[in-house]
């Protein structure tokens, strides 16, 4: 008896979600099988992958990245060479400058650096706040009303000021909403309900189920996206088919492996290796478990995550 | 895959003669259908109803073992394609691939690298735990016999690539006893390469040109009485691999297909030579999904750290947190007059945060409260780490104890500094770097 190949169809799809505008666009999900499962169906959209930016500039970055910028001294020039990094879809800017805990930069210095590098760049562009829920209630509507026209992701609203971020970004100012929650379907589910009870179209929401690097409680990460997968395609659940996107960088860049020197660590070899193969692995896990898209920050990493997802393809 | 009471009842010899300790010959099936009891409980039953029993109510996947002693694992086994619906039984193991087209130095160089990678993470040994040994073309018997005794040196268990029966069975008598993996057979070598490895009685590697020349040949190698197995499915590019490497296991646990349930090897040499960071994506790729053994060209650390805690948390109970008992640990000598840093009970957070703490040097206690196997902002915001539940402890369990009135707390819980303060008079509360790595400085500058 010969091999019976019987592959898994869905009647269900993930939502195709667009973001940018004018020439340069990136659509998000699309697609009717698991990850990568082009045997059960022909994928209709691949993965994609943004390049983070932060408005504290290079400060902190490791000297892999640091050596990519060398040259672009303001916003405006680091985000054109993001946006021109090899295997590049999408600009994240992240604003991590404005926590109350850390520099707490003010709203409107913000502001500045979303516009200066609006202006810099014409390529779909994903604006991530501070992390703190009251500073990004606060800050994530002004660059909601600062992108008007850009169709612009806004990461993220949450369960605890998703009111103030969900209505201006998917109502007032019509950009795409990004709804984040903390490694657990139902908080995902329920997230994407209320924010489509404020009257935002479910098709103009793009979900972060939460992330963690590899070895730091990541079992959550994978299990969360399988289930999340396999209720959207199994299950048809419009409220879970909205396609992932995973901030992969701001977790891997943290850790030990990628933050301990080499003087420190002697045996563990160069730290840029360290961390490029620490944010290549999240990722690489992460599409395969399930996201649309993930944030990366080295160009080595952007590089490789971009050919595998072509060769997967 | 399971059968039904009636199926079983079918099978039995139909006395109902109650020495099973059941009424009747029904009631017997029905119970063995429910797994209340065991086919072998009644002592009528014919050897060919048992042989189709035990055929029918086989486990979908193979569990086979490579290895001896310290190197000895268990690939396989497994019962469901995703971690949330039971735990992974059986973790990927990775192979250093040696070729016999690599110049000596190129292989000293790789002997030399393989055992540098070595550690402990949360209690089990991380380290490469097979060496490939790759028979390249026009290579001869001695060529490659000379290799397998090199990589031998190494001790760990090997898998060596050879499709050429003589040459293989030339390398199995110096390597045999130590259970290698011979990887390859395929559909034009299959029976000689069955005759090799059973005569040496080892796990035999069956390749194909495609999935369903795969299928055949696993077929005939079964035909022939091989049941001890494990499934190459790297195909020509990474794509054919992904869909061969999933396709086999879905079909034999999804489709109960048992000619595929056999445990896979992916060779990502083949897929993406010369490229590292692109075999870090790919080693990552296939310990997510389904790869049993995967052989890369190299494992320094850089590619060890992710790779390790990325299948270490894969092939967890979904179940249960690993948790650590929580009490007064002290470090590096510490005593009674020595500060002290407190953090959650979490298994990971605590080896983390204490690998650091050792590192420093400084004597210190670390206090470690029940969070219920949380990590510190998860434990956080369940309120399972309060200001509360801090303080308590602290009160009933450190005060006795301890004479130093400095607790310090992780950054991540920054703002429970006031509530400690005001309730727990008397301490000094220092709030501590947000991650662990940036302990050692943090103390360092503390003392100075
Ligand atoms: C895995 C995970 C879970 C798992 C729990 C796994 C576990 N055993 O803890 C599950 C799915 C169960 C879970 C549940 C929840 N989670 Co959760 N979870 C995570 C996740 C993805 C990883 C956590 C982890 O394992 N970290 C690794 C460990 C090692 O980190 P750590 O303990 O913090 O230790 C580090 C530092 O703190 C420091 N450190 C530790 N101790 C000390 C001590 C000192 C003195 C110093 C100086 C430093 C230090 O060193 C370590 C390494 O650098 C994080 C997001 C993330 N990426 O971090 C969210 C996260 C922690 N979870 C979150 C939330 C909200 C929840 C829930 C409350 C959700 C809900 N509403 O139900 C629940 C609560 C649990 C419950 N009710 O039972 C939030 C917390 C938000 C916040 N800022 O308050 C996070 C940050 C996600 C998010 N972005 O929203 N979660
Ligand atoms: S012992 Fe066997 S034959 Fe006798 S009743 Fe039980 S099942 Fe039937």
């Amino acid at each position: 008896m010969p091999f019976n190949q019987k592959p898994q169809k869905f009647n269900a799809k993930i939502n195709s979600v667009t973001i940018g505008s004018g020439e340069k666009t990136v659509t998000f999900g699309g697609d009717s099988t698991f990850p990568f499962y082009t045997f059960d169906a022909p994928s209709e959209n691949t993965a994609k992958i943004g390049v983070e930016i932060s408005d504290m500039g290079l400060e902190g970055m490791s000297e892999g990245v640091k050596a990519y910028y060398e040259g672009a001294s303001t916003m405006g020039e680091i985000a054109k060479k993001a946006a021109a990094m090899e295997g590049a879809d999408f600009v994240a800017l992240i604003l991590e400058g404005g926590d109350p805990n850390g520099e707490n930069k003010p709203v409107e210095d913000l502001i500045a650096v979303v516009k200066e590098v609006a202006e810099a760049v014409d390529c779909p562009l994903v604006v991530e706040g501070c992390k703190n829920v009251e500073k990004d209630a606060e800050l994530l509507p002004k660059v909601a009303e600062a992108l008007q026209g850009r169709n612009a992701l806004i990461l993220s609203e949450k369960e605890e000021n998703y009111k103030a971020i969900g209505a201006a970004a998917g109502l007032a100012y019509n950009q795409i909403v990004g709804a984040e929650s903390a490694v657990d379907i139902n908080l995902a589910k329920q997230l994407n309900v209320v924010t489509t009870q404020l009257g935002v179209d479910a098709k103009k929401i793009v979900m972060n189920i939460g992330s963690a690097a590899a070895g730091y409680g990541y079992e959550y990460v994978v299990s969360t996206m399988d289930r999340i997968k396999g209720a959207a395609l199994g299950q048809n659940d419009n409220m879970l088919q909205m396609p992932i996107i995973t901030p992969v960088s701001a977790e891997t860049w943290g850790v030990k492996e990628a933050t301990a020197s080499e003087a420190d660590m002697p045996e563990w070899g160069p730290q840029d290796d360290r961390g490029i193969d620490m944010e290549v692995m999240t990722a690489a896990a992460d599409l395969a478990a399930g996201s649309d898209a993930v944030i990366l920050r080295h160009p080595e990493s952007v590089k490789t995550i971009s050919k595998m997802i072509k060769a997967l393809a | 895959m399971a059968l039904n009471g009636i199926q079983i009842f079918k099978l039995t010899p139909k006395k109902n003669c109650k020495e099973c300790g059941c009424p009747t010959c029904m009631a017997f099936a029905m119970k063995v259908a429910q797994g209340a009891m065991q086919i072998e409980q009644c002592p009528h039953m014919s050897d060919e109803a048992l042989a189709s029993l035990s055929e029918a109510t086989a486990p979908p996947m193979k569990t086979i073992k490579i290895g001896t002693g310290e190197g000895e694992f268990t690939l396989g086994g497994e019962t469901v394609l995703f971690r949330h619906e039971k735990t992974f039984v059986s973790k990927t193991r990775y192979a250093v691939a040696l070729c016999t087209d690599m110049s000596d130095a190129e292989v000293e160089a790789k002997l030399a690298e393989i055992p540098v990678v070595d550690y402990e993470r949360i209690g089990e040994r991380m380290h490469v735990e097979l060496v490939y040994v790759n028979c390249g073309e026009g290579a001869d018997a001695a060529a490659y016999t000379a290799l397998v005794e090199k990589a031998k040196g190494l001790g760990r268990t090997l898998v060596l690539g050879c499709t050429d029966p003589e040459i293989a069975k030339a390398a199995l008598e110096v390597c045999k006893d130590g259970k290698p993996v011979l990887n390859g057979a395929n559909a034009s070598n299959y029976e000689a390469m069955n005759a090799v490895a059973t005569e040496a009685g080892v796990v035999l590697g069956v390749s194909g040109n495609d999935i369903n020349e795969l299928y055949d040949t696993v077929a005939a190698l079964e035909k022939l009485g091989n049941k001890n197995l494990v499934l190459d499915t790297t195909g020509a590019d990474v794509k054919e691999t992904f869909k061969n490497t999933v396709l086999v296991r879905r079909a034999a646990l999804k489709d109960q297909d048992r000619t595929f349930g056999y445990p896979s090897l992916v060779n990502l040499v083949k897929l993406a030579k010369g490229d590292k960071h692109l075999q870090a994506a790919y080693a990552s790729l296939f310990t997510m999904k389904y790869g049993s053994i995967v052989v890369m060209e190299q494992m320094t650390y850089a590619e060890a750290l992710p790779l390790f805690g990325l299948r270490q948390n894969v092939f967890t109970d979904p179940q249960k947190p690993m948790k650590v008992e929580p009490g007064i640990y002290p470090l590096n000598g510490a005593d009674e007059n020595s500060l002290v840093v407190t953090t959650v009970d979490f298994a990971l957070t605590y080896f983390v945060v204490s690998g650091e703490l050792e590192r420093s040097g400084v004597p210190l206690n670390l206090v470690i409260n029940d969070a219920g196997g949380l990590s510190v902002l998860t434990s956080w915001a369940a309120g399972k780490f309060s200001g509360t539940s801090i303080s308590n402890y602290i009160k009933e369990n450190v005060e006795p104890k301890v004479k130093c009135r400095k607790l310090v707390i992780p950054g991540k819980v920054a703002v429970l500094k006031g509530d400690l303060e005001a309730k727990l008079p008397g301490w000094e509360i220092i709030v501590g770097p947000r991650e662990a790595v940036q302990l050692v400085k943090f103390l360092k500058d503390m003392q100075a």
